[in-house]
């Protein structure tokens, strides 16, 4: 049982409990086991043009479903861009 | 290498500095750059390493000056419209320096051409204003074995890093692995872009160049620098090699260019020279 049982764990969650991440400077919450991926998919943003930063760190893509978002991480989601 | 009485006193400034000396102005002399876009970021590029005293810079863009360019490109002035930039590069090159031979690509860079072009310069940097030139210059990089310093910018965000996958590091597609679909993330013509925003990423990319030449300092491979003007913050990230990047890997699925298609109308260059 998680310990934060019982202090608003989403319906998604199926009685899982919350972290707290700081995306883009805001906090948000999000379930445990939350992976970078299924953040990206919460937020409906197709993980082609971005790159995710995670504490200062860009994740590959390739681990996007492997990294799970701890409590207090940083997230920042990088928008690519091509002009010169 | 001797320096003529001219040389010393024109780069006094760079020979005092313990970390360049005679030695390291002589090997700037030596050195070759390749410059990919007279635009926004190549403009200051270009003047700062010139200046610097690249011996030999190549200049590649398949446009010709507009004066909706001249609000950041600054290599350009109101007399050269209607000019090849790279034409124009040229002459503002042997103007401020005439120590450097410049060479030319008034012909646009593809899969073709893009290998032989480059494989005779020591550093290579990005500015052009297109994702498939970017992969096209990535992927030519990689083949290669070139340190690629790549800089790009949108209204009053830049980024720079190095891709240099030969020394450990990754490359763009570690980064970004493919171009983002078209209409994604707007480029080109209807993109705003904050002028002095040009100015600060192309001239990172020139100061992370004669890093480069002269094996100094630490460099931006493995970390994206990303800029916003708004909030004035820079932030340096960690970039890894993704084992799974399908250019660079062990996993790797790219063996040769891809040429993908453009997301905006080029039109055909028809310059007045």
């Amino acid at each position: 049982m998680s310990i934060f049982e019982g202090q608003g764990a989403s319906a998604s969650g199926g009685g899982k409990g919350q972290v707290k991440i700081m995306l883009n400077g805001k906090e948000r919450e999000v379930v445990d086991d939350t992976t970078v991926l299924g953040l990206l998919n919460e937020l409906d943003i197709k993980p082609q043009g971005i790159a995710v930063e995670l504490n200062l760190e860009i994740v590959s893509k390739s681990k996007y479903n492997e990294t799970v978002l701890k409590d207090r991480d940083k997230v920042e989601i990088v928008r690519m861009v091509g002009g010169g | 290498m001797n320096f003529t009485e001219e040389q010393i006193e024109r780069y006094s400034r760079h020979i005092i500095l313990p970390e360049v000396g005679g030695k390291g102005q002589a090997k700037l002399l030596n050195s070759k750059v390749f410059v990919l876009g007279a635009g926004g970021l190549g403009s200051p590029a270009l003047l700062y390493l010139a200046a610097a005293g690249v011996g030999t810079m190549g200049v590649a863009d398949g446009d010709c000056v507009d004066l909706s360019n001249l609000q950041r490109q600054i290599i350009h002035d109101t007399s050269k419209v209607g000019l090849h930039k790279a034409l124009s590069a040229q002459k503002s090159i042997e103007a401020l320096n005439p120590d450097v031979k410049v060479v030319t690509y008034k012909e646009r860079l593809n899969a073709d051409n893009i290998r032989d072009i480059i494989k005779n310069y020591d550093v290579l940097l990005d500015g052009s204003d297109n994702f498939p030139t970017r992969y096209l210059m990535n992927d030519a990089a990689f083949f290669e074995k070139k340190t690629l310093i790549s800089g790009s910018m949108f209204r009053f965000d830049g980024q720079v890093t190095i891709f240099k996958p030969h020394a450990g590091h990754p490359c763009y597609r570690c980064l970004y692995p493919e171009p983002p679909p078209k209409g994604l993330v707007p480029s080109c013509q209807e993109a705003g872009v904050l002028g002095a925003l040009a100015g600060v990423v192309g001239v990172i990319q020139a100061v992370e160049a004669v890093k480069e030449l002269l094996s100094i300092g630490n460099t931006l491979a493995g970390h994206l620098l990303i800029f916003d003007a708004l909030g004035m913050t820079f932030r340096k990230v960690k970039v890894k090699r993704d084992p799974e990047c399908a250019l660079c890997s062990e996993k790797a699925t790219i063996k040769k260019l891809v040429v993908y298609e453009e997301a905006c109308e080029i039109q055909a260059a028809k310059c007045g020279a």
